[in-house]
């Protein structure tokens, strides 16, 4: 017991008595922030300046880092889910992200309302996703590696064919005017000789990106865990064959899955599209970034995935801005060091 | 007619064992005369590079076929014996290059690629089969991305120009039918090994693994250590392809050892078939023959569409690829065989 | 029988595998290569470079010397590995003589490399615009009557500090060779006339996102050089205004093509003002260049104005049609006279007059350009001022020039 009480962190962490770490972790909580709040509100000493290039630097890459997750967070969200339940691993999943990009350009570009392509992005993947289940999974059932195949060679022939209808060009997906602009942020990235604070100005799209991202995967939670389909899934995830023992209509759930994750990825499709462009490439680029985040944070969850993303994001933002040679290698790096400690995963359930 | 009889007739494991032999031997006297008919475009071209991504598939179907785990990363494995090659041996960019004869320089470079092989084998088979696909493909990505990147080891986006094909006994082995017989012989070499191994005592255990490893797990076997054995051994299969490669091309660079690439490997791998060693190789001369010519038959702009469509089919209609669709539909030929007049 | 089937089998499945295709060319024919990207995302770019060479082609009206042109075409996905394995290809398979291509950088490294196995076939590039291609240990049969990336940026460095009074700039390319030569180009003027350049940043390629790099550079700077291309100038572009980036811009010969001018957004702001340099410029009154986009249109699928894929292409099939015309199409002798003739050559093109060096390098005309709103609404490259017969070393001696070594990152560096 006496060992327990020391209160010192380190024994915090390594003990099991809830007070001590409870104590323990709130005191390195208010330090963290401290230390948050003084970076991020202060003007910086020269010094961190010279280490961090410039403070509007670091803190841009953070919140950049923070806004890519969110992306990335609706891309890897869909693809976590299809796998938890169906053992599915969909690699044309970047596909679907590039299909919902394209689609969300013609809609938005021909009604001229942005949220009506966002919203077509949505529908017309979740329908490619469920005519995908039916019509290809469906039939391979229970075969795992084939199921993988069959979804590398629709990868192949969509990248082609969406080649050949939209050619290799760059599209922007027009945002309407009430996302543009910046935001002014509280925070004060250096002084002027006149004594003016600049304040440091973040674009509001990728603010609002992130709230989406957010508030997606709040629904996804509350849809898991609080409304009846969610419990059938849960339940599938755990043990299929008992779900389908207990009469429940597996199809119909794969279904349903499907319908949300290939949506979600058409959605992030129109929505990254907007931040940044549609061109060939993008579906490869997005399927790599999902396969490393759930890889880190754990095959079949949500939250694992939040967290990957989140880790990712991080690394790949920061990684561009203090070590770009090999900032694009950082992300994989985490995901070795990641495999090499807890191969199921930060939340993955072992098997 | 005789032939004919030995296949329709009864169909014991004996004879079906000496058709197999009939079967090879033809295949391998085919091959040998090959030189005699074709020109050089076709020898290395199309013959030398469907063996070498042959030899490719071929590693990946050890793997695949006999351990269940499909690697998208054997493309990778080749590139590093491939840039060893380049940076041990002689290249003209300018970096690195320490001229190595090639009998120092080939041996170092397929242990490189084994070593790195078993490496990406131990970090894969820690988890569950369906991942494996999805860690190689990171892990070829990551490969790929680094090399882009790194100038001091892999000279960056250029990579390395100028490699030559070793000449001795006065050989040219880049010239048109030494190469091709090189490919063949090495194609052979390892088809042959794996052929063997496969019915070796490891081979066997590895297919037990690939079918029930907890059982074998409690008959006291270590699975994860003949796991990244098996990725050691395919590992100097892709290694020597990966060394072929680079004296076919003369070249290596990040594109060699892309996600397209790895991608090939595993469709030339599928559509040829899993289940025997010899699938990989008529994958590879499809695949091959199919990319060469596609420009002059449908025009290269939906090449990708073709491919990725035939892949799909031979996924759907025969998991064993060619070779499987070829095990349904002989008992076809041999009934109309049978017939009068046929 | 089934023997017999098989047999038969084999025999066309190896007479398949062997014939050696009827490649000698009938005497009334000459048979030349057309190496392009017609696969790939580059798709559209090598299209474009083929309409550029069909150009050529129909303006001596599909005959040369009295002899029927008959173009083969290759096809690589732009990497340097499928644009030899194209090469080989045309020259060992189809038995082209004559090779026209490739259309990037590396690929046309890569086929330099090939050239020098195939002495009695003669190379024209493409569109490919590395430096290294015919600087250094160049192939005796490989020809570039178009220009390369360091040309292309001849002037603008001079431009940008002399005329704009821009001190101090900071650079945004991708990691790769061809953005290498192009700020090499830029820098080589600009550092030479006693500007500075603080801060480069090198962004790996299949990056997207570029609004940290933008945070990251200084903000003390008068203008930003920034050589990307295509999906990634619309993005860099995008986030800049986005991010509230007020400082001017100065773009590479790529970062401010049609590709960039005509993508649909809100990048106007941005783009207008922005000074530029290539072998081309849209608003070029010149007749023979009017004439030249004229007959360009009429192949199908044309652009309002040709890229400069189109153009470069155009430049060396015109060059290999004029080089096959005073050899009488006659390339038995292994292309030798052929040669002699292309080295020699000096012709008009509608870009000016064009020639080669001692490495077969072209010497061209290098095009100022500003990006202004056209009458319509839609944004070109308004020609400022035309830089005379620009050749591979930039005007500096060449002991020099190859004094300041092979371009990468850190190569030049005045900070």
């Amino acid at each position: 017991m006496s060992l327990l009480d020391q209160p010192s962190s380190s024994s915090g962490l390594s003990s099991g008595d809830g007070m001590t770490r409870g104590q323990a972790w709130g005191l390195v909580g208010l330090l963290a922030a401290a230390v948050i709040a003084w970076l991020v509100f202060a003007v910086w000493p020269d010094w961190l300046n010279a280490i961090l290039i410039s403070k509007k630097a670091f803190v841009s890459a953070i919140l950049n880092g923070i806004t890519l997750a969110g992306l990335y967070f609706l891309v890897a969200s869909g693809f976590t889910l299809i796998f938890g339940l169906m053992r599915n691993v969909n690699l044309a999943h970047g596909s679907l992200y590039l299909l919902g990009a394209y689609i969300g350009y013609e809609v938005t570009n021909r009604t001229g309302y942005w949220l009506l392509g966002v919203a077509a992005g949505f529908a017309v993947l979740a329908i490619v996703g469920v005519v995908m289940q039916v019509f290809v999974f469906r039939r391979l059932e229970g075969d795992d590696l084939r199921q993988t195949l069959v979804s590398i060679g629709i990868s192949i022939v969509a990248a082609d064919l969406m080649l050949a209808v939209w050619a290799g060009g760059t599209y922007q997906i027009t945002t309407p005017e009430w996302l543009d602009g910046a935001l002014t942020l509280p925070v004060i990235t250096a002084v002027r000789s006149n004594g003016a604070s600049v304040f440091l100005t973040y674009p509001l799209y990728r603010v609002v990106v992130l709230a989406a991202a957010i508030v997606i995967g709040v629904g996804l939670w509350l849809m898991l865990h609080k409304t009846r389909v969610g419990m059938m899934i849960r339940a599938g995830v755990d043990d299929r064959a008992m779900l389908q023992a207990s009469g429940v209509n597996v199809h119909a759930v794969f279904a349903i899955v499907f319908a949300v994750g290939a949506g979600l990825a058409g959605f992030a499709g129109v929505v990254g599209g907007s931040a940044l462009s549609v061109a060939p490439g993008e579906d490869v680029r997005y399927l790599l970034a999902s396969l490393v985040v759930v890889i880190v944070g754990g095959m079949g969850s949500i939250t694992g995935a939040a967290i990957g993303a989140l880790l990712i994001g991080l690394a790949e933002q920061i990684g561009l801005v203090y070590f770009p040679t090999y900032g694009i290698v950082l992300t994989f790096v985490i995901m070795v060091v990641t495999l090499a400690v807890r191969p199921q995963g930060i939340m993955g359930k072992a098997r | 007619m005789s032939l004919a009889i030995a296949t329709d007739s009864t169909t014991t494991q004996r004879n079906w064992l000496e058709k197999l032999g009939a079967g090879n031997i033809i295949l391998a006297v085919a091959l040998v005369l090959y030189p005699l008919v074709a020109s050089d475009f076709f020898l290395t071209q199309i013959g030398g590079y469907s063996l070498i991504f042959g030899m490719l598939g071929l590693s990946l179907m050890l793997l695949a076929g006999y351990g269940g785990m499909v690697s998208l990363a054997q493309i990778t494995v080749a590139g590093i014996s491939a840039y060893a090659i380049a940076i041990l041996g002689n290249n003209n960019s300018n970096i690195l290059g320490f001229g190595w004869p090639w009998w120092l320089a080939v041996p170092f470079a397929v242990l490189a690629a084994a070593l790195a092989s078993a490496l990406i084998g131990w970090i894969s088979v820690r988890t569950e089969g369906i991942y494996t696909i999805m860690i190689t493909l990171a892990i070829a990505t990551a490969t790929y991305y680094f090399a882009q990147q790194n100038y001091a080891i892999f000279n960056g986006h250029s990579g390395y120009a100028g490699i030559r094909a070793p000449a001795f006994w006065g050989i040219g082995w880049r010239d048109a039918k030494p190469f091709y017989y090189l490919c063949l012989g090495l194609a052979a070499l390892c088809y042959a090994a794996v052929l063997y191994g496969s019915r070796s005592t490891f081979g066997m255990t590895l297919q037990a693994i690939r079918d029930n490893p907890r059982r074998m797990r409690a008959l006291g076997y270590h699975v994860t250590a003949h796991k990244v054995f098996a990725w050691l051994l395919s590992g100097v299969i892709a290694g020597l392809a990966g060394v072929l490669l680079v004296w076919f091309n003369g070249r290596v660079s990040p594109g060699t050892i892309g996600v397209d690439a790895a991608i090939d490997v595993l469709i030339i791998a599928v559509i040829g078939g899993l289940r025997h060693p010899i699938g990989p190789f008529l994958g590879a001369l499809v695949v091959v023959l199919m990319q060469t010519f596609a420009i002059d038959i449908v025009g290269a702009e939906r090449f990708n569409t073709l491919i990725g469509l035939v892949f799909l089919v031979i996924v759907f209609v025969s998991p064993d690829g060619i070779l499987g669709l070829w095990g349904r539909i002989k008992p076809h030929l041999a009934q109309e065989s049978l017939r009068p007049g046929a | 029988m089934r023997m017999h089937r098989r047999t038969l089998l084999a025999l066309a499945v190896f007479t398949g595998l062997t014939a050696p295709s009827m490649a000698l060319a009938a005497d009334d024919t000459v048979k030349i290569g057309l190496l392009a990207t017609f696969e790939g995302p580059f798709t559209v770019l090598g299209e474009d470079g083929e309409r550029g060479a069909m150009t050529a082609v129909e303006e001596m009206k599909g005959m040369v010397a009295g002899k029927k042109i008959e173009i083969v075409k290759g096809s690589s996905d732009a990497s340097p590995d499928s644009a030899v394995r194209a090469a080989r290809k045309l020259v060992e398979q189809d038995g082209v003589k004559v090779l026209v291509g490739p259309l990037s950088g590396d690929e046309g490294i890569a086929v330099k490399d090939y050239a020098k196995t195939q002495p009695n076939v003669t190379f024209i590039n493409g569109t490919s615009a590395a430096q290294d291609t015919t600087l250094r240990n160049p192939a005796e049969n490989f020809f570039r009557f178009s220009t390369d990336g360091a040309q292309w940026m001849a002037g603008l460095g001079t431009y940008a500090f002399k005329d704009k009074g821009y001190k101090k700039v900071a650079t945004v390319a991708e990691d790769y060779s061809f953005p290498y030569t192009q700020v090499f180009g830029f820098m080589a003027e600009f550092c030479k006339a006693g500007g500075h350049v603080p801060s480069k940043s090198w962004v790996p390629i299949g990056n997207k996102d570029f609004s940290s790099v933008i945070a990251a550079i200084p903000e003390d700077v008068d203008a930003i050089y920034v050589a990307l291309g295509g999906a990634d100038a619309v993005n860099f572009l995008t986030q800049y205004q986005q991010g509230g980036g007020t400082a001017p811009l100065i773009g590479g010969s790529i970062t401010v093509d049609q590709t960039v001018l005509t993508s649909k957004g809100k990048l106007k702001d941005v783009l207008k003002g922005t000074p530029s340099a290539g072998p081309t410029a849209d608003t070029n009154d010149a007749p023979a260049w009017k004439a030249f986009v004229e007959a360009y249109k009429k192949q199908p699928g044309a652009f309002p104005s040709p890229s400069l894929f189109a153009h470069g292409y155009y430049v060396d099939m015109k060059a290999t049609l004029l080089g096959l015309d005073q050899v009488g199409g006659d390339v038995s002798d292994g292309g030798k006279k052929l040669r002699d003739a292309l080295s020699k050559l000096s012709f008009d093109t509608p870009t000016g007059k064009v020639s080669l060096d001692k490495n077969r390098n072209a010497i061209a005309d290098i095009f100022l350009t500003e990006v202004t709103e056209g009458a319509d609404g839609n944004l070109l490259n308004k020609l400022v001022k035309v830089v005379p017969q620009v050749n591979q070393t930039l005007g500096i001696p060449e002991d020099e020039f190859m004094k300041l070594g092979a371009v990468n990152r850190d190569n030049p560096s005045c900070p």
